[in-house]
């Protein structure tokens, strides 16, 4: 048996009928990655005398017969910027190359105590600034599919690390598509979840009312299991949300005959790659032939998403990013003789492009003379947006279109184009700024290339997309990716 | 064109430094982005209410019972520079 | 001319809760540098602010005790700015919508009581400390980081840096009296900022607003302000202003000195806190805190003057701190004078302890014993003067004033056979006192009671004395 090719859920099955110990789930992983990452380059930090201890732990439960958790023996990646204690976590910034955490965020910690193995720090555009994973300090992660392109961003080594059987899944963060985009560009599965639902402590915020952790996997129950998991109120958060936990694994075999599927016009309208659009007709026509109601529905807001969305987020941003002084913790300049001197070369030293064109930009849109103008009006368009979703969901249990415009572009093309680049998040961003959940999944190949298509819930409706997610995948099967690794 | 003279102040005030050279090149991004954004001002926002949440939950509230922090070394593990369990730096405060 | 001064105030007070704002850690005073911290207070990257149910307490019961309106909803807001103190870059603070808008506190002058309008209070976080060394570095301790404070800005309603004083008596008198804050300015428990102008009256110009920091004491900031007042006032005779600018007071060369000037205000950025809800704050609630709060200094000198019947003035000066109005009221129910109670604490009582800056929890006798004391005069046992004299070692042993007066022998000469044979030995030294009294001049008869009064080392009853001695020479 190949173990690296197995689903999450075969790992922890195989493991349970102890058929393989948890030991030979990482070794395998880990000789996995020792065969690709030095051209992937899909983690910043790799955890491996740690997973090794985590799998003994796990065998030796085994061999006790004590209950184990729901992510027994898997092997995970953790986006490099949530917090784990004792391992390094860099953010893909110079700023916090060498930041060990003396503390564990919330999902870390349900990650550990569900029996799951970390295996490491995955790379990730610089403070998950990005739609490449090309900012990240550490080098950029390459696409497995083609390792001319990229894997998508911010959350590019988790997608890139899942699909190239590193890890079995990973946790992403979503602040405008960072985990779906790069699920697309991967063709895996990747849920941002609803805004409250996952808890944010130990995540470092980018832009805090937009950010939530979600997950990556290679298919809708790798990524169910993982979600399933993660979820859950915790007094650490206070934005999260205190409610009744549904199983989200039992969800996945109900029918969905007679769902109503809602399909933005405003969206297909949008600037887009031809064949994308293509492979995302195909697919609404895969819906209705296994018996859901599609129609077309009007967003008008959206052509203002991705101008709110960068008003929003670059202005929380550069308060979220304050933080970073050199004083504390990370880098600090060498020379200064002045305390500005001390702020000012550390942070510029420390900051690549992205980050302080963001920082820049976000600070231009509090400012005294400009905040009226671009961040007050922003958060009230913010609400038209919000309010268009609130209204198309009365009538529809979900929505589509593609995850992203673009299929995986070549490495380097649109880094000196921060427009472009921003772009590739178009239809995501709007569900960030609406709060509810999302999830992309592949819907087909573009000369070998994956297409990602987004199925968007109402808030807290996650068992919604992935049970609309899960039968498409039961139902339709891709072939054509080139698997470059 | 975002003025010159406001990109030195913004960058000023968020501690972000660049060359005169760097500037002439950021400037121009920087122009594209806002220019792109002002597509807002299209919106009719008049009596629209600002969204600073997505949900409509209110703030916790944590009792007041005394709970252990970090240990002394923890605190300063990640300190840059650090004498007598302090933090550290030159003395550039005024 | 005429000048008026104007004075705004902005107070912050550290609360008295057990842990932080944003986080359980303990709240205590001091400690070891970065011994009371953890991600939150340290603005670790990830880390999340969740608000403590006390802090909104304590702000509320501020704003009751300073009759402001509590606002039912509320948020929490990010003011940003870079310094090494301060962990996030940002304070989390409240911009537009304060805890408590408005409301008043009430100082007694002369002419009468005086409202001095508050603007807001609202709740924030402190930052931490720095110190720095011989050698050239700046050591930093986060102890204080996130310590609940709140900000209490008042209208520019002072006009003499005497009002400003009464303001800050108050003020601090009621915090202590509510319990939110121990209110130590030595400690930094309560720091006072100050805006001050003048504004001649006649031609209405202004001066400037100044803007005082870093007083450590209610005496620095009075002279700081007079300081302030002056050097404004001769500006404006110069036909000259101030700049606006920051100053504090070298209490050594006493004097105020430029910190920086203050071109414009500063650019906060301030934005709401995505990190933490909407604060909804219930009417039940702020009715229960209402009921939990003690009897406040107003209400409480109010009902002085009608219990004990006692002026107004008195009730003011008796009630300026829970303490003193505790001594007071425990006193009382030893004696039936409250007058005379309130004379003696507001006189010999009230002077040694401001000479001595004394707090009256310090005090080696009780209220008992005081009541005792006063009980050994009203019976004639000691004279008013003995009286004063026993509370004067009353404040060095603790001492009973029955055993003062016994040790000492102080016990008042009433007898007349005793008190005839010292005023006759007095009387035939004295002749020439004896016939300036005859002639007309008053002013011998007290030479002569001195006299008495003297050779009994203050003991001889002055009534009796006085009485006696007219009766033998007219
Ligand atoms: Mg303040
Ligand atoms: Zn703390």
């Amino acid at each position: 048996m190949d173990i690296v090719e197995l689903t999450a859920i075969e790992m922890k099955e195989n493991l349970e009928k102890k058929r393989i110990s948890a030991r030979d789930i990482v070794e395998a992983h880990i000789d996995r990655i020792e065969k690709v990452e030095e051209e992937l380059n899909a983690f910043i930090t790799i955890s491996k005398e740690e997973a090794l201890k985590s799998a003994d732990r796990i065998d030796q439960k085994v061999r006790n017969g004590e209950k184990l958790g729901p992510l027994a023996g898997i092997p995970i990646g953790i986006k490099d910027n949530i917090v784990t204690k004792d391992i390094r976590t860099t953010c893909g910034s110079k700023m916090l190359e060498n930041f060990v955490p003396p503390y564990e965020s919330t999902v870390v910690e349900k990650i550990r105590k569900g029996d799951g193995i970390i295996l490491g720090k995955t790379n990730m555009d610089e403070f998950a600034m990005g739609s490449s994973t090309e900012t990240s300090y550490f080098g950029p992660t390459k696409n497995p599919i083609d390792s001319q392109r990229v894997p998508g961003g911010s959350s590019g080594g988790s997608a890139a690390a899942v699909k190239a059987r590193e890890v079995a899944i990973a946790l992403g963060s979503d602040t405008g598509g960072s985990i779906r985009q790069p699920a697309s560009f991967c063709g895996v599965v990747g849920i941002k979840p609803t805004y409250g639902l996952v808890s944010r402590y130990g995540l470092v915020s980018l832009a805090n009312t937009l950010d939530q952790i979600g997950v990556l996997g290679r298919n809708v129950i790798d990524a169910a299991l993982m979600l399933k998991a993660i979820v859950g109120y915790d007094e650490k958060d206070s934005t999260s949300i205190d409610m009744e936990l549904i199983d989200y694994i039992e969800v996945l075999s109900e029918n969905i005959k007679g769902i109503k599927i809602g399909v933005p016009k405003e969206y297909m309208d949008l600037e887009m790659d031809k064949r994308v659009k293509e492979q995302v007709f195909k697919a609404i026509k895969t819906f209705e032939d296994i018996g859901a109601i599609v129609e077309d529905i009007s967003l008008p807001q959206m052509e203002y998403g991705l101008a709110t969305y960068y008003i929003v987020s670059t202005a929380e941003i550069s308060s979220n990013m304050a933080r970073f002084d050199g004083i504390r913790y990370g880098y600090r300049a060498e020379n200064y003789e002045t305390l500005d001197e001390l702020y000012m070369n550390t942070r510029s030293e420390a900051f690549g492009e992205e980050v302080k064109r963001r920082i820049m930009v976000g600070t231009y849109s509090l400012s005294r003379d400009y905040s009226e103008q671009y961040y007050k009006k922003a958060v009230k368009v913010r609400t038209l947006i919000k309010e268009d979703f609130d209204k198309a969901f009365e009538k529809y249990d979900v929505i589509l279109s593609p995850t992203s415009p673009n299929l995986p572009f070549k490495l380097g093309e649109k880094l000196d184009d921060p427009l472009a680049m921003y772009k590739t998040d178009l239809f995501t961003v709007p569900v960030n700024l609406a709060g509810i959940c999302s999830i992309s999944v592949p819907c087909g190949y573009v000369e070998g290339l994956p297409v990602g298509l987004q199925i968007i819930g109402n808030r807290f409706e996650e068992s919604k997309i992935l049970k609309v997610a899960r039968a498409f995948e039961k139902h339709v099967s891709l072939g054509g990716e080139n698997i470059g690794l | 064109m975002v003025s010159i003279d406001y990109i030195r102040y913004i960058s000023e005030i968020c501690k972000i430094k660049f060359t005169d050279d760097e500037l002439e090149d950021f400037i121009q991004q920087f122009t594209g982005i806002i220019e792109y954004v002002d597509k807002l001002k299209e919106v009719n926002t008049e009596g629209v209410v600002p969204t600073y949440f997505v949900n409509s939950n209110t703030q916790p509230l944590r009792e007041d019972v005394i709970r252990d922090g970090l240990s002394k070394e923890d605190v300063i593990r990640n300190a840059p520079e650090e004498e007598y369990g302090y933090f550290k730096l030159l003395n550039v405060m005024d | 001319m005429a000048y008026k001064t104007i004075i705004g105030l902005e107070i912050h007070v550290e609360l008295m809760t057990n842990t932080k704002i944003f986080c359980s850690c303990t709240n205590e005073f001091g400690g070891e540098a970065n011994t009371h911290c953890c991600p939150v207070c340290l603005g670790l990257p990830g880390a999340l602010p969740v608000l403590n149910k006390s802090v909104l307490e304590y702000g509320i019961k501020a704003g009751i005790a300073f009759n402001s309106k509590i606002a039912n909803r509320t948020k929490m807001d990010r003011k940003h700015y870079f310094y090494p103190d301060l962990v996030k870059g940002y304070q989390i603070s409240q911009d537009d919508i304060p805890l408590c808008s408005g409301g008043y506190v009430e100082i007694e002058l002369e002419e009468g009581t005086k409202k001095i309008g508050l603007t807001r209070i609202h709740i924030e976080e402190d930052t931490g400390k720095s110190i720095h060394t011989e050698e050239g570095d700046s050591l930093i301790d986060y102890n204080r980081a996130g310590v609940p404070l709140i900000e209490i800005v008042t209208e520019p309603d002072m006009n003499t840096p005497e009002e400003a004083r009464l303001f800050l008596e108050k003020l601090r008198s009621t915090l202590k009296y509510i319990e939110v804050s121990d209110c130590k300015m030595e400690e930094g428990s309560l720091r006072c900022d100050i805006n001050i102008n003048v504004v001649d009256t006649e031609t209405g110009e202004k001066t400037n607003i100044t803007e005082l920091k870093n007083l450590n004491s209610f005496s620095g900031a009075v002279k700081a302000m007079e300081y302030e007042e002056k050097r404004h006032i001769s500006l404006l005779e110069e036909g000259k202003n101030t700049q606006r600018e920051t100053r504090r007071w070298d209490e050594v060369k006493s004097e105020t000195i430029i910190m920086r000037e203050k071109g414009e205000v500063g650019d906060y950025r301030y934005a709401v806190d995505g990190d933490i809800l909407p604060i909804e704050i219930g009417d039940k609630w702020i009715e229960e805190i209402r009921d939990s709060l003690p009897e406040l200094p107003h209400a409480k000198k109010q009902r002085f003057i009608e219990e004990y019947d006692i002026p107004e003035y008195d009730a003011g000066v008796l009630t300026q701190s829970k303490e003193l109005a505790d001594f007071y009221e425990e006193t009382v129910k030893y004696t039936d004078d409250p007058k005379q109670v309130s004379n003696w604490i507001m006189g010999d009582v009230l002077r040694r302890i401001n000479d001595e800056e004394l707090q009256i929890e310090d005090l080696k006798f009780k209220p008992k014993d005081l009541a005792q004391l006063l009980e050994l005069i009203n019976q004639g046992k000691i004279s008013n003067n003995i009286g004063k004299k026993v509370l004067r070692t009353m404040f060095e042993t603790g001492d009973s004033p029955e055993k003062i007066v016994k040790d000492e022998g102080l016990i008042q000469i009433s007898d007349e056979g005793e008190l005839k044979k010292i005023i006759e030995k007095i009387l035939s030294e004295n002749e020439q006192s004896i016939i300036d009294y005859r002639n007309g001049k008053d002013r011998a008869l007290g030479y002569l009671v001195g006299q008495v009064m003297k050779t009994t080392r203050g003991k001889a009853n002055p009534q009796m004395v006085n009485q006696m001695i007219r009766d033998m020479i007219e």
